[in-house]
């Protein structure tokens, strides 16, 4: 075992999903054509000024809520001064002294045990421009300049890089599934920094600290962590001093490696924006924000397995994605009030369909899914089978067409003649033709080789091109073998 | 009578014989843009002389049409050049700002237009209205119309001279410590620095965000009230923009002062010169016998006020001007290097003071410093608002000269900032509280002109521009510093 | 009235934070009016600020905007026009590094 502890802090920037930037009234949108989402405000043209964005704040109240982190009544913007081509006005609009919230905990779980790992503090923020390369030069695309963010900024209590990864996964799910954030890495709405360092294990002090940047995936998280609390480690048992610096992952090498270094110490010259008199949350505000928040995942996971009879196994898999999670309540729900079943019977049912069938159809981009048939369809098509009009095979058939012509369940049923024979007359009919023209199998069956039951419900399905009910068949097929 | 004598007859005597008919909104722009072209005091750095006269036109067809009228409809007004105007060049008298064309039109730019004035042309300044004299402009300085040897004022210096030369009948200034009040009190002007918050930036190029205010110049109360009406208002662009009912200033002019309590700060007077503090007792007898009393009052940290202000509007000003770095707009320059010495080489292109101020507010917002100086300042900046309060339960407004002097030599100071500063000691107070503040002619001090200045509670223009008014009736309109429609001829190409 | 304490390369370190290039003339020029200024500004440390709330804003809440998009009002051309020098629709400045500055 090693002789060292590994401390980690990680800083989280998330883009809110406004309508428009923190600032300004330009679309806050992903992958438009270079500088087509800009105006005064968010390109700092001389004059323009900063009007500050309620959604915004709602849903940094949001993220508070869930965080169980505390909201300042009085919260002030500050602007953090540097020089760099993504940076319109020369200064970033932040928070400093006063952020909006402060305390909180992300829950998470670890080898299945839950746990919490504290927070500093969430402050709004807005976010820099695009620095593009291009043939020897750098051109700036301010699109992305000025869309809202919060820092989440956690305490330095993590001490791998697993429970980095696991601290992460938990956060992305809390604030995807309340709406903050789409949770996309690739696209850099969900952006993590490292702070690593290494003390003796025992040891209360800290050690010098580095800052791991531009991570932008769970796995290089965590191996990035890994990798760099090894390094730190050889490092100092080879006599040598950790440098505080910002390094990097570099996957082909398998590595962390310093990024160019500072000509001289940051001094950011934080001070309250004059532009922005305080961000004032009240009590109105606060309530309103409590009252649209939505079910937490966790929460959501353990209701599925109290009330709707779903295995803690199948509640993760179906609450692992907002839209999927809301699509399996509304088809158990559909199929509850259709088929008036208890909410545990109508959920499982719901689930095991949906699991089944319905996510191998389900493409997810972001918070978005697209479904192969909508909730409601997939709820009358289950209601159909649990009424006895047709049975789970042909269900499954039915699904497949429902998902081709995007027709709903009953009308394929009734234009397709995919109804279940109930009549036991008509199945009794057939099942003597069956019994008639396999007088050898009867035979067989009657002396004791009961197991060519099988064949003959095979038979008699093939003849009602599998509309017979399973059960009726069953039940003739054995009274009339009796008899004979 | 022909436009040269419409022109002069102030903003409202304008607006009202365009009302009338008595002259067309184009014949009095071409008047306008003929004494700018021929203006010899460097008051203008650009002259909107097409799309102005087009405008003229439209104001000319309307009322041809029958169509309302707006309040300036025809009216010349000339705006300081740190006011955005779409299409137009706005420098800031600034080399990082040369040749660049706002793409989009200030607050009170659209305010003017919708209320029918005619923009007529861009003004010189100090150099992103940091200065007390206009000599900061990289454009060369402005010369006082009383005295071309002296200094108009600053840092709308431009602004105060074209009206003042009566090439225009009012203007637009900034004030962030005194920018429009002690150029008009050089100028022989009335001129108002709203209560903070009164009239929207948005478009304003910002010096000093938490005092920048724009305020109206004019020959008088009235004329300044009809373009102070039309700037006023809350505007969802500008967050420090206050949603507070206007009034009837115009008609508070004519109000009177019967009742009125004038707080005077006597120990402050000390520190003007024996022919300004002259004027000020004349101007507070004049008040008193028309109906004010004289109440004494204190303001025991307004002499901090140059201190506070000069860390804290150069502060400010360090970080708003960060955004001239090359980039996305004005110049660049590039002599070989990287993107660091890009940044250097282009800002390096500052004027002196501007450069001195960014040091300055550098200074004092940069580790170690922040809590001595930056921090500081701004807690004897509440002092100073504080003092404000207490004189206002005994009084309405304060009186005090608007500048120690009457205006000094030009370049009598521009070797020693410090001088320079200590001079803005009676304006700097009020903008440090955002208080309503104006100045208003008190008379001449040795052919030259004098300002009272005037502090009122916040929002309550109303009562400085009664007292104005007052002051105006108690002591006649002053002489023009210039021939009675100079340049008339030059105009009358465009008069019908 | 004394002049603050202000080293050239105090000057010089400002400076570079202000990214403003200064001439080793200008450098002491400078140098000379700010620390005659400072040195005025230390009359500040004589007022009694115990207690005192700084005045940072002259307005004590900030309105919220609604999360409405609106046209700019500024087209892309002319803000692209102003551009000192544009490549492919952005803003082009001598190539930078990840991590500079």
């Amino acid at each position: 075992m090693s002789a060292w502890e590994a401390v980690v802090g990680l800083e989280v920037h998330a883009q809110l999903r406004t309508r428009t930037k923190l600032f300004c009234a330009c679309p806050n949108e992903f992958g438009a054509p270079p500088n087509t989402h800009v105006c005064p405000v968010c390109l700092g043209l001389p004059g323009a000024l900063p009007a500050p964005n309620e959604a915004a704040i709602d849903l940094a109240l949001r993220a508070a809520l869930a965080l169980g982190g505390e909201v300042r009544e009085r919260s002030v913007f500050a602007r953090k001064s540097y020089f760099y081509p993504d940076l319109a006005k020369g200064y970033q609009i932040s928070q400093f002294a006063l952020p909006i919230i402060e305390g909180g905990a992300v829950p998470m779980a670890l080898e299945g045990e839950a746990r919490s790992a504290a927070l500093t503090r969430i402050h709004l923020e807005e976010d820099a421009a695009k620095n593009l390369h291009v043939q020897g030069e750098t051109v700036v695309d301010f699109n992305r300049a000025g869309t809202p963010l919060i820092e989440i900024v956690g305490e330095p209590v993590l001490r791998s890089g697993a429970e980095a990864e696991a601290y992460l996964r938990a956060l992305r799910e809390v604030l995807v599934f309340i709406g903050v954030n789409d949770g996309n890495l690739e696209e850099g709405s969900f952006r993590c920094d490292a702070n690593v360092s290494i003390r003796p294990k025992g040891e209360e002090r800290l050690g010098t600290r580095v800052e791991l940047k531009n991570i932008n995936s769970f796995r290089f998280v965590r191996k990035a962590i890994d990798h760099e609390v090894a390094r730190q480690a050889a490092l100092r048992e080879s006599g040598g001093e950790v440098v505080q610096e910002t390094r990097t992952w570099d996957e082909r090498q398998e590595r962390t490696v310093a990024m160019r270094g500072k000509e001289e110490a940051h001094d950011y010259r934080y001070f309250p924006d004059p532009d922005l008199p305080p961000l004032v949350v009240d009590a109105a505000r606060l309530a309103r924000a409590e009252e649209t928040l939505p079910e937490l995942p966790a929460a959501m996971r353990a209701r599925w397995v109290e009330t709707l009879g779903l295995t803690a196994q199948d509640a993760g898999v179906l609450a692992a994605h907002p839209a999927i999670a809301a699509y399996f309540e509304a088809v158990a729900t559909g199929l509850g009030e259709a088929a008036g079943l208890k909410p545990a019977k109508a959920g499982k049912k719901a689930a095991n369909f949906v699991m089944a069938e319905v996510l191998r159809e389900t493409a997810t981009e972001g918070v978005e899914a697209r479904f192969p048939a909508a909730a409601p369809e997939v709820a009358a098509l289950l209601a159909l089978v649990e009424d006895g009009t047709i049975n789970g095979k042909i269900a499954k058939e039915v699904f497949a067409k429902m998902v081709a012509t995007g027709e709903p369940p009953k009308t394929i049923v009734e234009r397709e003649g995919l109804a279940q024979v109930t009549d036991t007359a008509a199945i009794e009919a057939v099942v003597r033709e069956v019994l008639a023209a396999n007088p050898k199998q009867v035979e067989q069956y009657r002396g004791g080789k009961t197991a060519v039951l099988g064949f003959f419900v095979g038979q008699v399905m093939k003849a009602t091109r599998g509309q017979a009910n399973p059960k009726a068949v069953n039940e003739i097929l054995r009274a009339l073998l009796a008899e004979g | 009578m022909s436009a040269g004598r419409w022109l002069d007859a102030g903003v409202v005597g304008a607006a009202d014989a365009v009302a009338a008919g008595a002259v067309t909104a184009e014949a009095l722009v071409g008047e306008a843009l003929g004494r700018l072209r021929s203006d010899p005091h460097n008051a203008v750095l650009h002259v909107d002389g097409e799309a102005a006269l087009e405008a003229a036109q439209q104001v000319d067809a309307a009322r041809a049409a029958g169509e309302a009228l707006g309040p300036l409809a025809g009216v010349p007004v000339a705006l300081k050049d740190n006011l955005c105007q779409r299409g137009t060049p706005t420098t800031c008298a600034s080399r990082l700002l040369e040749g660049w064309v706002a793409p989009y039109d200030a607050h009170v730019v659209e305010r003017l237009r919708a209320a029918g004035a005619m923009l007529v042309a861009k003004t010189n300044m100090d150099e992103f209205a940091m200065g007390s004299s206009n000599e900061t402009s990289a454009f060369g300085p402005v010369k006082n119309p009383w005295d071309p040897a002296r200094a108009p004022g600053g840092s709308s210096g431009g602004s105060a001279a074209a009206v003042a030369a009566r090439l225009v009948p009012g203007a637009l200034g900034s004030d962030t410590g005194g920018s429009v009040r002690q150029p008009a009190a050089f100028c022989g002007l009335f001129a108002l620095k709203p209560t903070y918050g009164r009239v929207s930036r948005y478009g304003l190029v910002a010096f000093a965000s938490s005092l920048d205010q724009v305020g109206p110049f004019a020959r008088s109360a009235r004329d300044g009230a009809r373009l102070f009406a039309a700037i006023a208002g809350r505007d969802g662009r500008d967050a420090t923009s206050a949603d507070a009912p206007s009034a009837d200033w115009e008609g508070a002019c004519a109000r009177g002062v019967e009742g009125l309590r004038v707080g005077v700060p006597r120990a402050l007077l000390e520190g003007a010169s024996a022919g300004v503090r002259a004027r000020i007792d004349a101007a507070l007898e004049a008040l008193k016998d028309a109906g004010a009393t004289l109440v004494d009052v204190t303001l025991p940290h307004a002499k901090h006020g140059v201190s506070v202000y000069y860390l804290v509007a150069p502060a400010e000003a360090s970080s708003n001007l960060a955004r001239f770095d090359g980039v996305r707009y004005g110049l660049r320059v590039e002599e070989g290097g990287g993107l660091d010495a890009m940044y250097e080489a282009t800002r390096a292109r500052f004027g002196p003071e501007v450069k001195r101020r960014i040091l300055l507010g550098t200074y004092a917002l940069s580790a170690g410093y922040y809590d001595a100086y930056y921090l500081r300042a701004q807690k004897v900046r509440t002092l100073i608002r504080r003092d404000y309060d207490a004189a206002f339960e005994a009084c309405d407004v304060v009186a005090t000269p608007t500048a120690p002097t009457v205006a000094f030599p030009l370049g009598e100071r521009t070797d020693d900032p410090l001088t320079m500063y200590l001079s803005d000691v009676y304006t700097l107070p009020a903008s440090l509280a955002g208080l309503p503040a104006i100045s208003t002619p008190a008379g001449l001090s040795e052919g030259l002109p004098t300002g009272l200045q005037l502090v009122g509670r916040a929002f309550d223009e109303a009562t400085l521009f009664a007292a104005a008014g007052a002051l105006e009736k108690a002591f006649g309109p002053l002489p023009s510093p210039v021939p009675a429609g100079p340049g008339e001829h030059a105009g009358e190409e465009g008069a019908s | 009235m004394s002049d603050a304490e202000l080293s050239p390369d105090e000057v010089r370190h400002v400076a570079r934070l202000a990214r403003i290039a200064l001439e080793d003339a200008e450098v002491e020029a400078q140098r000379a009016q700010l620390a005659r200024i400072l040195g005025h500004m230390a009359e500040l440390d004589a007022v009694d600020v115990e207690g005192v709330e700084p005045t940072f804003h002259a307005v004590t809440e900030a309105p919220l905007r609604r999360d409405e998009v609106r046209p700019a009002e500024a087209s892309r051309e002319a803000l692209l026009e102003a551009a000192p020098r544009e490549v492919e629709g952005g803003f082009a400045v001598p190539q930078v590094m990840e991590g500079d500055t």
